[in-house]
């Protein structure tokens, strides 16, 4: 397609070809405080929570989310995870660690509160029913399968 | 309030939790009018991203009403309709300075490479997400922007993280007029980034995944010339038997973590997770594009490492660039572009879900059932 054919064709072809038409342009700005900020320097939100803070910067931010406090034993894993750098594995991975143990403990707190999760209703499964009938019930077709399968087997060395 | 929260990887609920409130001076409390399920929300509830907790609201990707405000907020009142940017800025950062505001180093006190983000896990700042009822914005006087006239409430949705990123992803990959550019991907980032490369002039638009529907999408709405993967034996040397034996000028990951392509990739990077996420379509555009050229990166990965051919990339002069949208920087252009009628950012909505079907909702996306591009969350019955 020639310029002209996509200046036609395409809406807006070539509205930023100019790089000075481009908001990141240039790549750095001089350095100014944002348009709307009326603070040289923000106010510090208050720690009523635990939160921990990368090892790399000296203290919590300014402002941070107090979602989820840490809680149980996932909470002790976090807990040392953040006395290691960002740049340790070991710190990534105690975190992944902390979140299955999470997911446990989340399973354990609803049914020590008498609730039992319906776990059909939240891993969404009533969207395949409502739209792709055919591969739950092959889904499901599979499973009975394999549960079959491995009672016979179990039975057999019985 | 109603709010969804993560259980576990591939299990969200929505139940009721406390109201936020005001946490810092600068704060607001908004009623979530619009929020959309983001493609990056995916990593999350599979469990991917470190430090993602039971009990957490996602959702960086809202609008909504001003219901109570901070003592010292100066540019909100109760009742404004505002678009928010998923990015948490302080505004006096050393990164806000220079309006990088995805990189703001004063709103994430859990990880100092990553800037704040809402609903994205601890590691991005440990804020709730706007997929509920009420959410609470930090320095609302720094990113939050009052919807302009001319821009509809589901326009305004995508301006706060898809559409910016897409556009970024296209002037990060610095197109001259007639540029060939390669997306991979063709999700909603991927979608606006081939719309924003023909905005900068680009002379040829190629979209590369292997989802059928999704290109026949950005066939039609972006005017692309698509390949489904699936249907290539070696899509690197397809790219460059297309290219006169050189490759596309730029390529563009808006695809991240969860690429498929690469059994090795996918087998490390998504089951095993011994590499943060499968990086098949960053390896895919560092081989294809031509010497010289540019791979502009906005697909999301894990902290820790990536298998990335980057002797290629030093042996092929290779400029690579990447970041988080800087929103706030590109939304007054943006914003230009949908009251020229440039661009219909809400065209890529497939699904509007009141705020009880999230679990569905999630699944639909993860699934890429019913021909899912974007979903729209209703917190609030209509």
């Amino acid at each position: 397609m020639t310029t002209t054919k996509m200046a036609t064709n395409i809406p807006g072809w070539g509205a930023d070809a100019r790089p000075a038409d481009r908001p990141a342009f240039p790549r750095l700005s001089e350095p100014r405080p944002a348009v709307g900020v009326h603070w040289k320097q923000p106010d510090q939100q208050r720690v009523t929570t635990e939160i921990f803070h990368s090892i790399e910067r000296p203290g919590v931010t300014a402002v941070f989310g107090t979602a989820c406090p840490p809680r149980g034993i996932s909470g002790m894993i976090r807990r040392r995870a953040y006395k290691y750098s960002e740049s340790r594995m070991r710190h990534w991975l105690m975190l992944l660690a902390a979140d299955r143990v999470d997911v446990v403990e989340g399973l354990l707190g609803d049914l020590g509160r008498g609730r039992i999760p319906n776990l059909f209703k939240e891993m969404g499964l009533a969207a395949e029913y409502k739209r792709k009938t055919l591969r739950l019930v092959g889904g499901s077709m599979l499973l009975g399968a394999g549960a079959l399968m491995v009672g016979w087997m179990v039975r057999r060395r019985a | 309030m109603l709010a969804m929260t993560y259980r576990g990887p591939f299990r969200v609920r929505v139940e009721e939790k406390d109201e936020p409130r005001i946490e810092h001076p600068n704060d607001v409390i908004l009623r979530v009018t619009r929020s959309a399920i983001c493609g990056s929300d995916l990593h999350l509830y599979h469990g991917m991203v470190p430090d993602t907790r039971v009990g957490q609201t996602f959702g960086h990707e809202f609008t909504g009403v001003v219901e109570e405000v901070g003592p010292s907020v100066q540019n909100l009142r109760r009742g404004d309709n505002v678009l928010v940017p998923f990015n948490i800025s302080c505004g006096t950062c050393f990164f806000c300075q220079r309006e990088m505001f995805g990189n703001c180093h004063e709103t994430n006190p859990y990880a100092t490479a990553v800037g704040a983000i809402f609903g994205y896990s601890h590691m991005a700042g440990g804020y709730d997400g706007g997929q509920a009822q009420y959410v609470r914005v930090p320095f609302a006087d720094v990113g939050p922007l009052k919807i302009p006239p001319g821009v509809s409430e589901e326009d305004a949705v995508m301006c706060t993280d898809a559409y910016p990123t897409g556009y970024q992803a296209a002037e990060m990959a610095e197109i001259s007029t007639g540029d060939t550019v390669c997306i991979f991907g063709a999700g909603p980032v991927g979608l606006f980034a081939a719309k924003s490369a023909w905005l900068m002039g680009a002379g040829r638009v190629i979209v590369i995944d292997h989802v059928q529907y999704r290109l026949d999408f950005a066939r039609t709405w972006a005017n692309a010339e698509t390949y489904n993967f699936r249907e290539l034996d070696d899509v690197v040397l397809h790219l460059k038997r297309i290219t006169d034996g050189l490759g596309p000028d730029a390529c563009i990951d808006a695809v991240g973590a969860e690429a498929a392509g690469s059994a090795m990739q996918s087998l490390t990077g998504r089951m095993l997770m011994v590499q943060a996420g499968s990086a098949t379509a960053l390896a895919w555009a560092i081989n294809s594009v031509r010497k010289a050229g540019v791979v502009s990166i906005v697909g999301v990965y894990g902290p820790t490492f990536n298998a990335v051919p980057i002797g290629n990339a030093l042996n092929k002069g290779l400029t690579l660039r990447m970041n988080q949208a800087s929103v706030k920087r590109h939304l007054p252009r943006l914003i230009e572009h949908i009251q020229a009628g440039r661009i219909k950012p809400s065209d890529i909505i497939t699904h509007r879900v009141p705020i009880t079907d999230i679990p569905e909702a999630y699944h639909m996306f993860s699934s890429k059932l019913d021909n899912c591009i974007k979903t729209i969350v209703m917190p609030h019955p209509q």
